[in-house]
């Protein structure tokens, strides 16, 4: 069964023949999939690393309506792998950018960009306008906003995510299969995880994970299952990269689900960011903070200060933080004892967010001196102190 | 009775990298909580406050979720893999 319903198949232009030819000639797509491909209207959420080849590529493949989802603007260090976006886009509103490419593979496609943010106040109208999202994004409150959202709607969502060198991929469709929340009930406690801004990603990744999503999505479009095909509802895609291994695992239906299940709780969408405990609860003790300028100023005043650099090893090669003990995030619970609990401890990450993290677990496992948070981490340092070091 | 467990990416911070640990274990419990006892900085990422295994965290052996056999006293055959596979949020990203 494909997405598009018989009713809605568009008719192709005599320029259309010549340039799906390919797919005209392939009997499982043929000319009533690319009639259904040019009917179709995809949402792509995000322009980033998995938005890129899935844009790309269903704008090649004669998707008719693409939609762009994104509030960001191109930065330098997405060049690695959003390859979407080109080194004179930098500043550009990802969108602006993406709508420019998209259209020069395919000047036929009907780009609607929505240069927002998602939220639970604009997803349901914006998914209505939709027969399947792409989901690309990095976060998440967002991921789990596109799964209520899709599934109140009824639509499915083909989903990717990336991490470092492992990545994920499974289509979520509720009216055939699992959500994501069958998969995972609840988010990670913030900071647990870290994201790929923190923990790096392999820039070739969401190029391989992006193209198995875009993949599926045509597949759901030209009803691959009706023609001896398989999507990848009801199954989860693993990819080590660094290992090259692809695993596949069986994902079930979860009976209980809160918005899928027999009896739904959810009927409507909520607020993301509490549900994924980004609103912290305002008993809990925040962590103290100080500003790279402040630190600079009490280190050379010679105030005894720790300063514990949680970096990984090969981050701490790009610079070393003059004066500090090196204990990896991983290692802490493990080395709490090195700590002197009558000097304050300033602890240093990349950009300031482990590091809150870092402060919170050793306060949880009993650790009773003071502890500082250096705001924005090592990048602040090489920002506002140390302009010779590199931010990264 | 050896269990291998597989180590994601988004866990190896805390296990010096490795992405496969042997343990000793007859039931996931037993396997898990020797993975938590070589490797302290791994157990909140698995279990939270009150020891219940963390919802974020799928743990599959033999290519089925243990939610769908005996949860974490799912019994472990000699030689089993034991995968944890997190909800991992990377797309766009800065
Ligand atoms: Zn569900």
């Amino acid at each position: 069964m494909s997405v598009i319903p018989d009713g809605r198949l568009a008719d192709l232009s005599p320029g259309d023949f010549a340039r799906y030819s390919r797919h005209l000639i392939l009997p499982e797509v043929g000319l009533e999939g690319q009639r259904r491909l040019k009917a179709a209207r995809v949402l792509v959420v995000g322009t980033g690393g998995l938005g890129a080849p899935l844009a790309l590529y269903l704008a090649a493949a004669g998707v008719g309506t693409l939609g762009l989802i994104d509030f960001d603007t191109v930065e330098t260090s997405n060049l690695q792998r959003q390859i979407i976006h080109s080194t004179r886009d930098v500043d550009r509103p990802k969108v602006a950018s993406a709508r420019d490419r998209v259209l020069g593979i395919n000047p036929d496609a009907r780009v609607i960009t929505h240069d927002t943010r998602l939220t639970s106040e604009n997803a349901l109208e914006i998914l209505g306008g939709y027969d399947i999202v792409a989901d690309g994004t990095d976060n998440f409150p967002t991921r789990y906003l596109v799964n209520d959202a899709a599934v109140l709607l009824g639509i499915p969502v083909v989903y990717g995510s990336i991490f470092q060198f492992e990545g994920q991929a499974s289509v979520f469709y509720a009216r055939e299969g699992p959500c994501y929340r069958c998969l995972y009930p609840a988010p990670p406690p913030p900071g647990l995880v870290p994201s790929c801004g923190e923990g790096g990603v392999l820039g070739v990744l969401p190029g391989i994970i992006g193209c198995i999503q875009a993949n599926e999505v045509i597949k759901l479009i030209v009803g691959a299952a009706a023609r001896g095909g398989e999507t990848l509802i009801g199954r989860l895609l693993l990819l080590d990269a660094w290992r090259m291994q692809f695993r596949t695992l069986t994902l079930e239906k979860d009976p209980d689900c809160p918005i899928c299940g027999a009896r739904p709780t959810i009927h409507t969408l909520v607020d993301y960011a509490e549900f994924c405990g980004l609103t912290r609860a305002t008993e809990e003790t925040p962590v103290e903070e100080i500003t790279a300028r402040e630190l600079k100023t009490r280190l050379d005043r010679g105030e005894p200060i720790q300063l514990i650099d949680i970096r990984e090893p090969h981050e701490r090669a790009i610079f070393q933080f003059a004066g500090a003990k090196a204990i990896p995030f991983g290692q802490l619970m493990r080395r709490k004892d090195e700590f002197d609990p009558d000097h304050d401890a300033v602890f240093i990450c990349k950009i300031g967010q482990r590091s809150i993290h870092a402060i919170r677990a050793l306060r949880d496992a009993g650790y009773a001196g003071r502890m500082l948070n250096l705001k924005d981490g090592s990048n602040a340092w090489a920002r506002d102190v140390a302009p010779h070091l590199p931010q990264y | 009775m050896s269990i291998t467990i597989q180590i994601p990416s988004a866990l190896r911070a805390f296990t010096d990298r490795k992405p496969e640990i042997a343990v000793e274990g007859k039931t996931v419990r037993e396997a898990i909580g020797a993975l938590a006892d070589a490797y302290p900085d791994i157990r909140p990422h698995l279990f939270d406050a009150s020891g219940a295994l963390r919802a974020f965290v799928n743990i599959y052996v033999a290519g089925k979720n243990i939610r769908h056999a005996d949860g974490i006293e799912t019994v472990l055959p000699d030689g089993e893999i034991l995968a944890l596979v997190p909800a991992i949020a990377g797309g766009a990203g800065q």
